[in-house]
């Protein structure tokens, strides 16, 4: 079995047999704990409109906004371009059309007639290249910032070594550059692997749970009235 | 020698400093208890998660360490010190909730990613989450995942409480208020001879365990103690608007240093003797103090320490007052002064009343002059959730004030107006340390100087 077999065949089932049960595991370990009950009388009884707080917490407060807008900002760009990359380029779009294919029992975009939109392969590179400057700017942050740095721990460094690594591998494919093509789409369909099996252990599971944080945060302080 | 004695000779009060605590201790003890140190890791780490349901375990899960908590903190923004970062202030329990706690815990274990909590390494950490955390919340309102940072501060205190791990200070008045049902020495004796004292000198009428009343009224110990006039402001208030209320001997007093110490059982014990005395005497509101962690407590906790609703209603001052004024049953004079006011973090940001006192203001007629931030974002004086009673402290404490002196004076109020008397007493020692000319002044004693005659 050759190296491209290899990370597409055996190495891709792994890493996916990993993330998915990982996720699950970590998510039914923390939503089966109990919670108490909150016998206070509320301030307001449809705390579920706290849920907005999903949706307000996605800009800083105007008293944090300017303290913080390196942070915000580079943060933006990386999460924004990482899902433009992984969603807009057609390699990427046959890719996840072929995994999907044994789950909905046939090809999605036949099957809904719904077409995805792609863009240009120049475009998908750019996109890259800033994407990965936003992660280098991060981590320069991270190392500069003396409260950053004193909250890091593996888990940060880890976390954006297997973020930014895909970007890479993937970029140097498309440039057929440093290797023959075929390796460095190994190198690359790896380090998503890598990236897949890491994701339950470390702190990439925040896309699962930050939301949720935000609404139970959300709803606990809009009964109470508190600030949101 | 009685228990009280020997906490007199052990911890003695200081009552005569503007900001009232035990004496500065000539050797700190800042270990409770002769139990070995396995001992206070395995009580720190049963009683951090005893209490630790999904919601903490989701905050605990979704950290992504981006830094934003600490420009929202007072003590990390006048310092410049990182380990102010709040969410490092709970470094040791994050380390614990991985490694004993979480669904990945035994990989934890297995192959020790994460080492054990020491004592030591939580005695060192007694810093950060004591002095120089007020539990007052802001940072929670900078977090992208709007984790709640300072109620995991809270479950931290749970654990190092049990594990005797509390501040000297902070140990010392919240035993004294178990014991003694107050931090301060304001006893029962002590609060029945201050109100017949006071009704004497102005000629009020206070009612105290009437066997039945309407109203309940607490004080913080505070109050009595430094501030006596709040008690004859609350008494001219009731009167004058006609309520059928009294205080009571058996649940008067409202500080809740249970809550602050972390000390879980007392504070059950300090909610649960206000909450027997509302219900001995029949009434339906529990008027809390001007204290912001009063409110917290019992507002917002002291149902859950009853394990039911309670059968009464529970306002802090600030909102009964605005109440009254927008029923219009209480009038005010328009005193038209210029002034400020200063939000207690537990009443308005944490606690959902921001509004009440900026409508008791108008009521008052006075020019209120913002400061930026203020209401929900407002900052904390620095001196609450135990603070001020740590002389170790006082340094950084007034380090912190200086933000506020800052506000203050930006303003360009004439006089700073709160609805805490702990945020009161903050500032009065503030002001006296730098000189300052600005003085604290109280929301409900602004009113009881102001009442016009009310209709019913």
């Amino acid at each position: 079995m050759d190296l491209l077999s290899f990370a597409r065949g055996p190495a891709l089932q792994y890493a996916l047999i990993v993330f998915v049960f990982g996720v699950l595991w970590r998510l039914i370990g923390v939503f089966l704990l109990a919670t108490k009950p909150d016998y206070s009388e509320p301030r307001n009884r449809a705390s579920w409109k706290g849920l907005r707080l999903i949706a307000l917490r996605f800009w800083p407060r105007r008293e944090f906004a300017a303290r913080n807008a390196a942070t915000h900002a580079l943060g933006y760009v990386f999460h924004v371009g990482f899902f433009v990359v992984l969603l807009f380029y057609l390699p990427h779009l046959l890719f996840l059309e072929d995994l999907f294919k044994p789950l909905f029992g046939g090809n999605l975009v036949q099957l809904t007639g719904m077409s995805w939109p792609y863009v240009s392969g120049g475009v998908i590179m750019m996109t890259g290249a800033v994407t990965v400057a936003a992660l280098v700017a991060l981590l320069v942050h991270r190392i500069a910032s003396p409260v950053k740095r004193l909250i890091s721990n593996f888990d940060d460094y880890f976390s954006w070594l297997v973020t930014t690594a895909p970007l890479v591998t993937g970029m140097l494919a498309f440039a057929h550059l440093g290797a023959p093509y075929q390796t460095l789409l190994s190198v690359h369909i790896l380090s998503v692997e890598l990236l897949l099996v890491w994701f339950p252990f470390g702190k990439l599971m925040h896309s699962f749970t930050i939301f949720v944080v935000r609404g139970v945060t959300g709803m606990s302080f809009e009964r109470k009235g508190a600030a949101l | 020698m009685t228990a009280t004695g020997n906490i007199d000779v052990k911890h003695p009060l200081e009552l005569d400093k503007p900001r009232l605590s035990v004496k500065k201790p000539e050797t700190r003890h800042d270990r409770q208890g002769e139990v070995p140190e396995s001992e206070r890791i395995g009580q720190a780490m049963r009683h951090f998660v005893r209490d630790f349901g999904r919601t903490a375990a989701l905050y605990m899960e979704s950290c992504v360490h981006c830094g934003n908590c600490a420009d929202a903190c007072h003590f990390y923004v006048a310092t410049g010190n990182p380990k102010y970062t709040p969410i490092w202030k709970i470094e040791p329990f994050k380390q614990a909730y991985k490694r004993e706690y979480g669904p990945f815990a035994f990989f934890y274990r297995l192959l020790n990613l994460k080492a054990k909590v020491t004592v030591d390494q939580l005695q060192e950490w007694q810093e950060l989450i004591y002095d120089s955390c007020t539990v007052c919340g802001r940072c929670s309102l900078a977090c992208p995942a709007a984790i709640d940072i300072a109620s995991l501060v809270s479950l931290a205190r749970h654990g190092m409480a049990e594990a005797g791990l509390v501040p000297h200070e902070l140990w010392a008045v919240a035993e004294r208020a178990e014991r003694e049902g107050s931090p301060l020495g304001a006893t029962p004796k002590v609060f029945k001879d201050r109100l017949e004292w006071l009704a004497d000198d102005y000629d009020i009428e206070i009612p105290l365990d009437k066997p039945q009343a309407d109203v309940v009224c607490t004080m913080s110990s505070i109050e009595i103690m430094k501030y006596p006039q709040s008690i004859v402001a609350t008494a001219k208030v009731m009167n004058h608007l006609g309520l059928d209320w009294t205080f009571r001997s058996d649940g008067y007093e409202a500080t809740n240093f249970g809550l602050l110490s972390g000390k879980a059982k007392w504070q059950r014990d300090m909610s649960m003797r206000l909450i027997d005395a509302t219900i001995a005497a029949g009434a339906k509101l529990l008027v809390l103090p001007e204290c912001g962690h009063a409110y917290g407590a019992l507002r917002w906790q002291g149902a859950n320490a009853y394990g039911k609703p309670l059968p009464f209603r529970v306002q802090h001052i600030s909102e009964f007052l605005a109440e009254h004024v927008a029923g219009g049953r209480l009038k005010l004079k328009r005193s038209g002064k210029s002034v400020t006011y200063h939000d207690p973090c537990q009443i308005a940001r944490r606690g959902g009343a921001t509004q009440a006192a900026r409508d008791v203001l108008k009521a008052l007629g006075v020019e209120l002059h913002e400061m930026d931030p203020s209401g929900d974002t407002n900052w904390c004086c620095g001196g609450g959730g135990g603070v001020v009673t740590i002389h170790r402290a006082d340094p950084l404490r007034y380090k912190v004030f200086q933000l506020k002196m800052q506000q203050v004076e930006q303003s360009l109020a004439d006089a700073p107006v709160t609805s805490c008397s702990n945020c009161r007493q903050t500032f009065d020692d503030g002001q006296a340390h730098f000189h300052w000319d600005k003085t604290m002044h109280s929301l409900l004693e602004m009113v009881a100087d102001n009442l016009e005659g009310a209709s019913k």
